[in-house]
């Protein structure tokens, strides 16, 4: 009998040397007689126990991790291959609290198929979405879109069906849809995750978005930091095609769509809708004024859908289980489920989807188990390097907009990133600022030079040169910079900058932390 | 520059003609092939695209991606962004400086390693992260480090 063995190809564990574990697997196997089928699954999300193995048995599936290429052999010893008990064995995978307390919609199917398997797409439920949405009129598609209550998951929350609305209510003959795979923000991973381990998610995505609006042709913008996610979109694209699932008559219903694939070069700014357009039309990623939104004048002027991947990812789901399910779920006029990243300095870092609501202080110490270094929290950044910083008491905060809005924080994509009691807030504050420089497209002033001139002014401040006067003039150039940039960037760096002066003011002053 | 290069950059345009936005296509296969942009495929893209050749330039030069000057046998990029800084990525930059002799954004004088920074790879859980040659590696320690240049 062949056993099944999973190891992840996610790039999170092909960091730690999964390609090693997956030789050395099959190179055990032989070695004992025993034929193996080693699949490459997606990551499940609990990236502590990456590499993990998983063995099929009458049982379920059970897991072994963290798997180094060492612990191969005397793990195959041990009794892997049928599912024996071990000190790196995790037991049946789908029964840890960290999966079973979830609530998978868009991340469903990452982690329990091959990626590229057209065959486990629909034996997992694939397409079920798509086939629903083209029995409907496009119209009562975007109709459920919006009363699902779906907003934009790349951090602005943006609802999505009010956007799609928009597009398809213009009468241009080619309209486009775009997906902002551009990811950036440090502490997120899981548009990666998706794209590696669920691409065909997102092309059914993107699709059921062309039909809605009537766009014809897409666009996936990925960020060249992902190769392994590039690659693996290019192939899951090709299977589409050939699968009837992209093209000139999907599914024999008559739908015309097809998608291509384009690469950033490294600039974070490409994040931003606009820039990212340009950069898609040839050009330096400069941003462009809004209005005209895209959603009218949009890609080489045409109407056009931006989404990130996890608003589009998650349209399938919703489409298939209908708008009142989705929209039961999450808090407020937050709703549904958002992936949340919990990374930094974490014990048990990862995903994990769930519905809009839950704590953060419990994401954090229930799931995330307290930092890694197993100090003591001290802050913690939400919603990528242009959110702000909180500190360990102020952890009680239901993850949905509205209340990260009230407390003067941002959800964001969802990123959670954890510092421990050795970290220097003056120097992270900095850093926003020296990012902002790095990253800024140059096209406001507020932005391009307010923020090297903030550099200046923390380094001024932290010497104890003209204190007051310097603090005052950084609180002035944050209120210009939020005030007067022309998009995201500048306009919320001074989150970070602000948060971090507000609720560690000390660590500006003479006995900073850098200087103690 | 050679005039082969010329035939190849007319080459990748024929290549890509018929795709939207071009350029950046272009110019990603063009640093594919040889390892960086030569300031020479200017004036050439800008006569294939019909563009001005500030506009090629200019998009050359936006991105921190294309080179103007081959890299290095291996390049070494080391994140430093936020979720990475909370595991000590910024000591294991100092680590990897001292221990290369270099500073970041230089090359070793044989040429051997290039050494960058980068802000996320997606891997922010298992930080500090890096990447070599296109690889990404996860919960790099000066150890790890050390095996990785050697």
């Amino acid at each position: 009998m062949v056993t099944t063995i999973y190891v992840p190809r996610d790039s999170a564990a092909l960091s730690l040397g999964a390609d090693q574990v997956a030789a050395r697997l099959e190179a055990a196997a032989a070695d004992r007689g025993r034929p193996v089928r080693i699949v490459r699954n997606g990551s499940h999300g609990m990236l502590w126990l990456e590499p993990l193995v998983e063995v099929v048995t009458d049982r379920g599936r059970i897991g072994y991790g963290p798997v180094t290429p060492d612990d191969v052999d005397g793990l195959v010893a041990a009794g892997l291959l049928d599912g024996a008990d071990h000190e790196l064995c995790q037991g049946v995978v789908a029964d840890l609290p960290w999966m079973r307390d979830q609530t998978r919609l868009c991340f469903a199917r990452v982690g329990l198929t091959d990626p590229l398997s057209p065959g486990d797409y629909l034996a997992h439920g694939g397409l079920a979405g798509l086939r629903r949405a083209l029995q409907t009129p496009p119209a009562d598609v975007i109709t459920e879109v919006t009363e699902s209550g779906l907003r934009g998951r790349g951090g602005a929350g943006f609802p999505a069906g009010i956007k799609w609305q928009t597009v398809a209510g213009t009468a241009s003959a080619q309209k486009f849809v775009c997906c902002n795979a551009d990811e950036g923000d440090s502490g997120t991973f899981a548009d990666r995750m998706l794209m590696e381990g669920d691409p065909f998610t997102l092309i059914e995505g993107m699709t059921i978005a062309a039909y809605a609006v009537g766009a014809t042709e897409g666009y996936l913008y990925i960020r060249s930091e992902y190769p392994d996610a590039i690659r693996t979109m290019r192939e899951a694209i090709a299977v589409a095609r050939e699968q009837g699932w992209l093209g000139s008559d999907i599914l024999g219903a008559g739908l015309r769509f097809d998608l291509f694939v384009r690469e950033g070069a490294g600039a974070y700014i490409c994040g931003e809708e606009t820039a990212m357009l340009e950069s898609l039309e040839g050009r330096r990623g400069m941003v462009r004024a809004k209005p005209p939104i895209p959603a009218i004048t949009g890609l080489f002027g045409m109407p056009t859908v931006v989404n990130n991947v996890l608003t589009l990812a998650s349209v399938p789901a919703i489409v298939a289980g209908g708008a009142a399910a989705y929209q039961a779920l999450g808090v407020e006029r937050s709703r549904g489920t958002q992936v949340f990243q919990l990374a930094g300095n974490i014990a048990r870092g990862g995903v994990f989807e769930t519905a809009f609501g839950m704590t953060l202080q419990n994401l954090i110490n229930t799931y995330g188990g307290g930092t890694r270094t197993g100090r003591p929290i001290r802050a913690v950044q939400v919603g990528g390097p242009l959110g702000a910083y909180l500190p360990a008491d102020g952890l009680d905060l239901p993850m949905e907009y509205e209340a990260f809005a009230a407390a003067g924080a941002m959800l964001g994509h969802g990123g959670i990133v954890v510092f421990d009691d050795t970290v220097d807030m003056a120097a992270m504050a900095r850093f926003a600022m020296e990012f902002c420089a790095e990253e800024s497209c140059g096209k406001c002033t507020p932005c391009r030079v307010g923020a090297v001139r903030g550099v200046e002014t923390i380094d001024r401040i932290v010497a104890g040169q003209d204190t007051d006067d310097n603090l005052a003039l950084l609180g002035d150039l944050c209120e210009l910079m939020t005030e007067g940039s022309l998009c995201a960037m500048g306009g919320l760096t001074p989150m970070p900058v602000r948060s971090a002066l507000l609720h560690f003011a000390d660590d500006f002053g003479p006995n900073g932390r850098r200087r103690s | 520059m050679v005039s082969s290069m010329t035939d190849r950059v007319r080459a990748l345009v024929a290549a890509h003609r018929a795709d939207r936005g071009a350029l950046m296509p272009i110019l990603h296969a063009l640093q594919a092939e040889f390892g960086y942009i030569d300031p020479g495929v200017v004036p050439v893209l800008a006569a294939e695209l019909n563009i001005s050749r500030a506009d090629v330039h200019g998009v050359i030069t936006f991105y921190t991606d294309f080179r103007a000057e081959p890299a290095g046998a291996t390049v070494l990029k080391l994140c430093r962004a936020e979720a990475c800084q909370a595991v000590g990525a910024e000591q294991l930059i100092a680590h990897a400086e001292q221990l290369l002799g270099i500073k970041l954004g230089q090359t070793t004088p044989d040429g051997a390693i290039t050494l960058e920074q980068v802000f996320c790879l997606g891997n922010c859980a298992l930080g500090p992260a890096g990447q070599i040659n296109g690889q990404v590696r996860g919960r790099l320690s000066p150890a790890l480090l050390q095996e990785l240049v050697r």
